[in-house]
């Protein structure tokens, strides 16, 4: 059996860019929502002065992550924001004083065993850096250790544009596998699999060259076809387990980690300092000069895109990530957070999209779907408001990839039709919960 | 500044449209519209555009006064109104084919709901349509170049009738080059196989429902003891298998569906042809399956990647 999926254009351009460092911005937004979860407990208050790497916001309740300074300078004023994920969560702005002087506290954590390594690795703020913003510690706190058969190690980057883990890959190649010795210390893992897509032939030879000294690691290259990066369809096709539906990967006896986020676990472990700069792709038609950019967490976009040359053409729509499954951002000012890998800034020729015409019953959508959905039929069940089509028709299950939206010769706006069929099918699954109570009394 | 686009994703779509999908087969037909040209003469070229003229307008005024979203711009109509004139004799008075294509768009295509929600191919209905009120001049097929040479053309038997009349069918090359009589745009069977392989190459439609279709009518053909090479280069097979088995809104999305769907349009061919009274069965083939799409799409529906926890 075979997964289907798109053939989307690739649009590395800047797989040769190594990530260079912008110059510290004169304030920082940092919210304190960027991952799943409970957002941080904000610590720091007007007038405070922070260090780069100090402790801002701490996590509250069990999924949470700690927020720590991405610059040294002083707290200008606490806010509310609106998060990328919809809801109003505090944040700080801090002035940068430009000097960027480490937090005296920093030292690398050293653990023991596994609990102190779970803790260093909740202490440094880490979240799935690939886009899912999934709490690491949270994901590594595994209750059996044995049940862990293979670790995934996600490195497909399928996305248009994006090449962040491909950067990780060709110029920190060393911390993925230092990465990988501490989950095998720790986790006692024994299996690793590296995922990547076939397009990027130097990071598969640096990783092949590397694990040659590795016991127990495998590179696995998968086609480009989009969404091999996709949680689901990426253990399918290295391990060639299916995820059940509402499961984790380690039900199926699996961890799947971010290239990225590994590599910065081992840098972590040595250096101590926690999650306060990502490398980001600049891109899109907008963009004057494409490249990876090293930049502090909570920069304004606009002075991000500022380092990579500016604008060449007026900004119609801006994305968080790539164009499959990035967010649109609303305006400029919006800061870069932990789970941001790319800022793609689309021209109006770009941003444009084929008028929506009616459906033609093509079946290209339903042919194309990894997840063998028929999004024509969800979209029908969730016009005619069935629930019980939409439980039957698994649209719960669908990981919103975008496959079917893109390849609809009629374009349309299945995705979307999915999120609240998504929605609509809760409401109808907790009706139902209701009734069979009522009846039960 | 200008106000940012805020939108779901994706932000991006492949290159293929409605319209781009529609121009395809357009150009998939173009070869066998030529051929009708060079064998029946120009009066083809006139059925033809008479077609896909009436099948526009009548998709733009239905629209027009339903307050419907106008779709004639998407070729769909283009098309069908190019499948039906193939499907008519060179023959044909031009009021009965402008008939025949108002039935196809009105009644069989915008009365369902137009695009993607008619359950009958709109030319493969019309057709049937015509035949039934129109059977003489519906089956007055000429041999090419007749028409040009009277005007009181004299019928001529197609292949498929040549021999229960008892006379001598036309060799593999005449049926492969189409100079035999026939419908406008069925006789040149080469010219069907290219627009059909470039249909497959192009990714438009694919190879399961012809395949399994003329496989059927060949096997069956060489089990009844007939000749499978003549059967399948005979009559409208070609045509059907390719450009009207294939429609979208008509016939079943999966992969098993379509095969199941042109076995059984292969199967019912047969039996039409060799048992029936019709001189052709493949339209109503593709009718009588158009009615069972949705009980074999039913059938066929793909299953989600649920999997199910390991222990
Ligand atoms: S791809 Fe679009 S036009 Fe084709 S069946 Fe799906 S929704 Fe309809
Ligand atoms: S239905 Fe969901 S999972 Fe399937 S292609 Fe569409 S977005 Fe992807």
């Amino acid at each position: 059996m075979k997964l289907h999926g798109v053939h989307v254009p690739h649009m590395k351009n800047t797989a040769e860019c190594k990530g260079v460092r912008m110059p510290v911005p004169a304030a920082v937004t940092i919210p304190m929502a960027m991952h799943i979860g409970k957002p941080a407990k904000l610590i720091v208050k007007k007038g405070d002065t922070v260090k780069l790497g100090q402790l801002i916001g701490e996590a509250d309740g069990f999924v949470s992550s700690n927020i720590h300074s991405s610059v040294s300078g002083t707290v200008q004023k606490v806010d509310e924001m609106v998060s990328s994920m919809g809801a109003k969560v505090p944040c700080a702005v801090i002035a940068s004083d430009g000097k960027q002087e480490l937090y005296e506290g920093i030292k690398p954590p050293e653990p023991t065993d596994f609990d102190s390594f779970i803790s260093a690795v909740k202490l440094s703020g880490v979240v799935g850096l690939g886009g899912a913003g999934f709490p690491s510690f949270v994901k590594l706190s595994v209750k059996e250790l044995s049940k862990i058969e293979h670790v995934v190690i996600n490195a497909a980057e399928c996305e248009p544009y994006i090449t962040s883990d491909t950067r990780t890959m060709m110029d920190k190649g060393e911390y993925v596998f230092k990465g990988i010795e501490a989950i095998k210390k720790y986790l006692g893992a024994k299996h690793f699999v590296i995922g990547i897509e076939n397009n990027k032939k130097e990071a598969i030879s640096r990783m092949k060259e590397l694990s040659a000294k590795t016991e127990g690691v495998e590179v696995h290259v998968l086609p480009s076809m989009y969404p091999q990066g996709g949680e689901k369809v990426l253990v399918f096709n290295t391990v060639n387990r299916v995820i059940p539906k509402g499961g984790l990967p380690l039900d199926v006896g699996v961890i799947v980690i971010n290239v990225t986020t590994l590599a910065f676990i081992a840098e972590y472990l040595e250096t101590g300092i926690p999650l306060v700069e990502k490398c980001v792709t600049v891109d899109g038609s907008a963009v004057k000069e494409p490249k990876n950019i090293i930049v502090p967490i909570g920069t304004p976009i606009k002075d991000l895109i500022e380092a990579a040359g500016g604008l060449k053409a007026d900004p119609a729509k801006v994305l968080y990530g790539g164009p499959m499954m990035g967010l649109t951002v609303p305006s400029m000012d919006e800061p870069v957070l932990k789970n941001t890998n790319a800022i793609v800034v689309m021209d109006k020729n770009e941003a444009k999209q084929h008028k929506t015409t009616p459906c033609i019953r093509c079946g290209a959508c339903l042919n194309h779907c990894p997840f063998r959905l028929n999004p024509r039929d969800i979209a029908h069940a969730y016009k005619m408001g069935d629930g019980e089509a939409l439980k039957k028709l698994c649209v719960d299950l669908c990981m919103e990839c975008g496959c079917c939206s893109y390849i609809c010769p009629a374009n349309r706006p299945l995705v979307q039709t999915n999120k609240l069929a998504k929605i609509k099918l809760r409401e109808y699954l907790a009706e139902q919960k209701a009734q069979q109570e009522k009846e039960g009394k | 500044m200008e106000k940012l686009i805020l939108s779901v994703s994706p932000h991006i779509s492949g290159k293929r449209t409605t319209q781009s999908i529609m121009l395809d087969v357009i150009i998939a037909l173009i070869p066998a519209a030529i051929a009708s040209v060079v064998f029946f003469g120009i009066r083809s070229l006139l059925v033809i555009c008479v077609c896909i003229a009436t099948c526009m307008l009548s998709e733009f005024l239905f629209e027009k006064l339903c307050k419907r979203e106008n779709t004639v711009l998407d070729l769909s109509s283009a098309v069908t109104g190019m499948i039906l004139a193939f499907n008519l004799p060179v023959t044909i008075p031009l009021w009965q084919a402008i008939f025949g294509s108002v039935v196809a768009i009105i009644v069989v295509k915008q009365l369902f709901g137009g695009i993607g929600q008619n359950f009958a191919n709109p030319a493969i209905a019309a057709r049937i349509v015509m035949m039934t009120a129109f059977s003489g001049t519906m089956t007055a097929w000429v041999a090419p170049n007749a028409i040009n040479k009277a005007v009181d053309a004299l019928s001529t038997a197609t292949p498929l009738v040549a021999e229960s009349k008892g006379e001598t069918p036309p060799s593999y090359l005449t049926l492969l080059l189409g100079t035999h009589a026939g419908c406008i745009g069925e006789t040149c069977a080469a010219a069907l196989i290219l627009g059909g392989l470039y249909l497959i190459l192009r990714g438009v439609i694919s190879w399961h429902t012809p395949a399994a279709f003329i496989a059927v009518v060949a096997i069956m053909s060489f089990i009844c003891g007939k000749d499978a090479l003549y059967q399948v280069l005979s009559g409208g097979l070609l045509l059907g298998a390719f450009f009207m088995a294939t429609d979208y809104s008509t016939t079943p999305s999966t992969k098993w569906g379509k095969i199941i769907f042109g076995i059984g349009c292969g199967l019912i061919t047969i039996l039409i042809r060799f048992w029936g009274n019709l001189p052709e069965g493949v339209s109503f083939s593709i009718l009588l399956m158009n009615i069972l799409t949705p009980y074999i799409s039913k059938l066929t529906q793909n299953k989600p990647l649920v999997g199910e926890a390991k222990v």
